[in-house]
């Protein structure tokens, strides 16, 4: 069967390994003289290494190696290559790694840390990224200026903790403002947080004694890894190879490359015998990357009629210690930072700053969970100072076809329609209409609770725009909001894919692709865009799993939500191929043009006489004819795809081409504020995406499911606390609290548009990242919507929530 | 073997096993390292996580904070022994067809938590689904699907 390939829900293909718990992942592997490495890190959030002694530590039975920052002069990073593998003369952050063993055992390695001596001095650290960028701070990279990077695209500035300024310039805003009948400026706050994959990083090397390097990793990106470190030792690609087996989760914490060279560096030191790394979970808190904090500060102008005319934004990244992958984040988000609206004056500074505290990298959005937070609070408070609908309000001032985005882009009816989506989610939650069962008082009269005596300081003093749906009953308010999202891949110009199609003798193929599933569900989607293409049934597509530099063809990353984009297209290419190569031989076998054949369920043959055809057996490894003579050979299809027609920005304006597709999104959302505990219950989130063209639609549901119950983590519960030194205090699933099962939207409903992309497979869009977008914002409006009450900082925790409803007084 | 080692005798997965074991040895340990069986996962080794989740007597345990001797003597089933034969469990399949599944790292402790409640209680309502897995965290699939497999496999075990 080939038809219905694209669209319908196939179940995953890797679902059997992972049900009888057979999937392995590299923590399971285990090689044969395999050594196991601890780590020594940084008690210290900034100070310098005076001298670490490794004597006892090395003198301990069944140590095989011990390094310190001193025995590795190698910097890594992808975009900013900041980043020691061990820390050098320098501790930059609490967690930060310091020293290494390998010994026989785990226990023993443990031990010898233990026993390895730092002595430190501890400087001042620097834990406020605003505060970094005082002319008297502290400077976490005084080399800054020496650091390897893509300048032109990047300016880290010497002297300062600023990684990057990213600036954008469309109009004149200044000019804009004088003409504004209103002028709203605010600032918001998102506290770092982590991915929190459940498995932990793990990495095993082994320094072969020829010189070549062969590594099992968690890793999203192979090919990043094996480029990375391939640039760090200075060696050539074709001497390391980089294999992904099942990966436990990764939404970016595992893109670029984190554990790999220290793993290989200590095989090597331990007389080349294999290596393996497990992070425990307090270091996947404090010594992995994170996300970026974000200050935010956006000001916009409007006019009387609700159009914005002028927007000035001010995005300053907390980068943590290193700008490694994250230094990219300030860029990206730069130039989808004023979300997806119309506006003709835009100026905007997007500064990525160090400090001492451990470093962001990507995480499912790239920044944009971050900004819009900022963006779409702010959209909201615009519209309750107009008196307007938020709807009405944002329909104003949606990007639609022949507009033009803040670099320039101009909009069209392939780029996706994020009205539809908001229209969508409206008419789901019932927009307009009052709360359900909400104890009998009318939804337009949200707000009213944070009025009268008690009203806090910030409450608004209007009355209730028709866009409040609060109602309430003895001390729950509940209430409704929306929110809308955009957001394009964030990757270089020229970001390539590639696709191999080997067929096997009985006309199986074997599908090679270097982007990793880790459970989005993408090996799934691209066996079916492989089927529908080569016109063969689902089960003869076989998806290779693991992903070995060695033998899989290229793919950059697998981030941004762009494999099923790029992947996908590559695949189509490479179907082509081989359907040509199958025809080819066809034609001379069957004494036809290759142009008057056609394929169908494995079989090629003549359109205007079905009854002259051959089986794909008979073919795909050569054809034999009757006296033995033979043409053509084992089929394999190939094919790439490289981002066609991106620009790099122009450092001063920020214009031009950056994005392959964007996909736009809206949530709708019901909740139920308790406003004596603060407590948050979401009734129902509504959220649409526009997808393009589904090409699973189970798979795609579950990403949406999963990322928004991601997005209400970022929401409710999620942030990293640390204490006045810079300590890390919350290093543990018991001190950071992840969504559990008890803390889900009691419904949610996703809701897929399709407008068709014109450079898609299919028209298709990627969805992966989207759905944690804006959920922050959309729960933060209905708060506002039923109580009155504007939450600017992330997390919406029972505590903020109820301390900003009663201001003054304490949580009991 | 050291003179701490202690001998242990367990059934796991239906089969008697024996084996000297350190008696600081956590019971997730010994499964992994001892015995290979990789299907329970570490997500954290401090009870925190449920991921290293297995059934001791039928009952969920976290294998992470017991100490392999604790399980001498009783009966230890782990996500390998859940399918019967070259047959996936009911539930099993419920996973896969509901699409509980993403990365599949918590998957083993989500089959086994829901296992251990259908025998217990056949016909669940969701709000007893969801307490028998909110110890286990799962941070791909937002559970709502997790808990959907669970309810459709009571319904096709013909639960109530
Ligand atoms: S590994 Fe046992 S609870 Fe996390
Ligand atoms: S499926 Fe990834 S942790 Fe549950």
């Amino acid at each position: 069967m080939t038809e219905n390939l694209i669209g319908g829900s196939f179940p995953r293909i890797d679902g059997v390994e992972k049900v009888t718990g057979s999937a392995t992942y590299a923590a399971d592997m285990k090689l044969p003289g395999m050594l196991y490495a601890r780590l020594l890190t940084s008690p210290h959030a900034h100070a310098t290494i005076r001298d670490i002694n490794t004597e006892k530590a090395k003198a301990l039975y069944g140590v095989k190696a011990v390094l310190t920052g001193a025995d590795l002069p190698y910097r890594v990073g992808l975009y900013m290559v900041d980043k020691p593998v061990l820390a050098d003369g320098k501790a930059r952050y609490f967690g930060e790694p310091v020293a290494a063993v390998a010994a026989i055992s785990e226990e023993i390695a443990e031990e010898a840390v233990k026993l390895i001596e730092v002595d430190y001095e501890p400087l001042e650290p620097v834990l406020d990224a605003k505060k970094a960028l005082e002319a008297d701070a502290p400077l976490v990279h005084p080399d800054l200026d020496s650091y390897e990077c893509i300048r032109g695209v990047f300016c880290p500035k010497g002297g300062t903790n600023i990684a990057n300024h990213f600036r954008l310039k469309k109009g004149d805003a200044e000019e804009a403002f004088t003409r504004c009948d209103k002028i709203i400026e605010n600032e918001f706050y998102v506290p770092q947080v982590q991915h929190v994959p459940m498995e932990t990083h793990a990495s095993i090397a082994h320094w072969k004694p020829k010189g070549n390097i062969e590594i099992w990793t968690s890793a999203q990106s192979p090919f990043a890894v094996r480029h990375l470190l391939s640039v760090a030792l200075g060696m050539s690609q074709s001497m390391i190879r980089v294999v992904v087996p099942y990966l436990g989760g990764a939404f970016g914490g595992k893109a670029g490359i984190h554990l790999e060279p220290l793993v290989a560096l200590l095989s090597k030191a331990a007389g080349y015998r294999p290596v393996r790394i497990v992070a425990t979970r307090e270091q996947e808190f404090m010594t992995l990357p994170c996300r970026q904090g974000l200050h935010a500060r956006v000001k916009t102008g409007v006019n009387a009629e609700g159009r914005i005319l002028s927007q000035e934004i001010e995005y300053i990244w907390d980068a943590g210690a290193y700008a490694d992958y994250g230094v990219n984040i300030g860029r990206a988000s730069g130039y989808s930072g004023a979300g997806p609206y119309e506006i003709d004056n835009v100026k905007m500074d997007s500064l990525t700053v160090y400090t001492t505290k451990p470093f962001g990298t990507a995480y499912r959005g790239f920044g944009h969970v971050e900004l819009f937070w900022a963006i779409e609070s702010q959209m909201d408070i615009v519209a309750q100072e107009l008196k307007m609908d938020p709807v009405e309000f944002r329909m104003k001032n949606l990007l639609k076809p022949g507009a033009t985005t803040i670099t320039g882009e101009e909009i069209t009816k392939y780029t996706g329609s994020v009205r539809k989506c908001l229209e969508e989610v409206a008419k789901e939650i019932k927009w307009g209409e009052t709360c359900g069962d909400g104890g009998g008082e009318t939804c337009g009269d949200g707000g009213a609770r944070g009025r009268g005596e008690s009203a806090p300081a910030d409450a608004p003093t209007n009355a209730p725009t028709n866009g409040r749906h609060g109602s309430r009953s003895k001390g729950k308010v509940r209430a409704k909001g929306i929110a809308v999202l955009h957001k394009a891949p964030a990757m270089p110009p020229n970001t390539a894919s590639s696709a191999i199609m080997k067929f096997n003798e009985d006309a199986t193929v074997d599908l090679l692709v270097s982007g990793i599933d880790y459970g989005q569900g993408t090996a799934t989607s691209l066996s079916q865009i492989a089927a529908h293409e080569l016109k063969l049934p689902f089960e003869r597509i076989h998806f290779i799993w693991n992903k070995d530099t060695d033998f899989s063809p290229y793919d950059w990353q697998t981030v941004a939500s762009r494999f099923t984009v790029m992947g996908g297209l590559s695949i189509i290419k490479a179907a082509e191929d081989a359907t040509r190569q199958i025809k080819d031989v066809a034609a001379e076998a069957l004494n036809v043009k290759p142009d008057a054949l056609e394929v169908k369920d494995g079989v090629v043959f003549v359109k205007e006489d079905p009854s002259l055809a051959l089986d794909y057996t008979d073919v795909v490894m050569g054809y034999k004819f009757d006296n033995g003579n033979s043409i053509g050979g084992p089929v394999i299809g190939r094919g790439n795809y490289i981002a066609e027609g991106l620009t790099n920005l122009d450092p001063e304006t920020g214009q031009g081409l950056p994005a392959l597709n964007w996909t736009y999104g809206a949530h709708a959302v019901e909740i139920e504020v308790d406003t004596r505990t603060g407590d948050i219950e979401i009734l129902k989130l509504a959220s649409a995406f526009d997808v393009g063209k589904v090409i699973n639609e189970g798979l795609c549901r579950g990403q949406v499911i999963g990322g928004c119950v991601q997005g209400v983590g970022s929401a409710i519960h999620e942030q990293y606390i640390y204490d006045k030194a810079g300590r890390l205090l919350n290093a543990s699933l018991t001190d950071y609290k992840i969504p559990t099962v008890k803390d889900i939207p009691h419904e949610i409903t996703p809701i897929f548009v399709e407008t068709p992309h014109d450079k898609g497979p299919f028209g298709a869009r990627g969805v992966a990242e989207h759905p944690m977008i804006s959920v922050p914002p959309v729960i933060a409006n209905a708060i506002f919507n039923g109580t009155g009450v504007r939450i600017k900082e992330l997390p919406l925790s029972p505590e903020r929530v109820f301390l900003a409803l009663n201001p003054g007084r304490s949580k009991t | 073997m050291e003179s701490s080692d202690m001998e242990i005798t367990l059934t796991i997965n239906g089969a008697q096993v024996t084996a000297r074991v350190d008696p600081g040895l956590s019971l997730l340990a010994f499964l992994r390292e001892h015995l290979d069986l990789k299907g329970t996962r570490e997500g954290c080794g401090k009870g925190d996580c449920g991921n290293c989740t297995v059934l001791l007597d039928g009952q969920p345990a976290l294998s992470c904070i017991l100490f392999a001797f604790q399980a001498s003597g009783r009966s230890v089933t782990t996500i390998e022994g859940v399918s019967e034969k070259e047959r996936l469990a009911v539930i099993q399949e419920c996973f896969i067809e509901k699409g509980a599944i993403q990365c599949g790292f918590c998957t083993p402790a989500m089959i086994l938590s829901g296992k251990a409640l259908l025998e217990s209680n056949p016909r669940p309502s969701r709000e007893e689904i969801s307490e028998a897995i909110s110890g286990v965290l799962c941070r791909c699939t937002g559970y709502q699907k997790i808990v959907d497999a669970i309810e459709e496999a009571s319904l096709r075990q013909g639960g109530g």
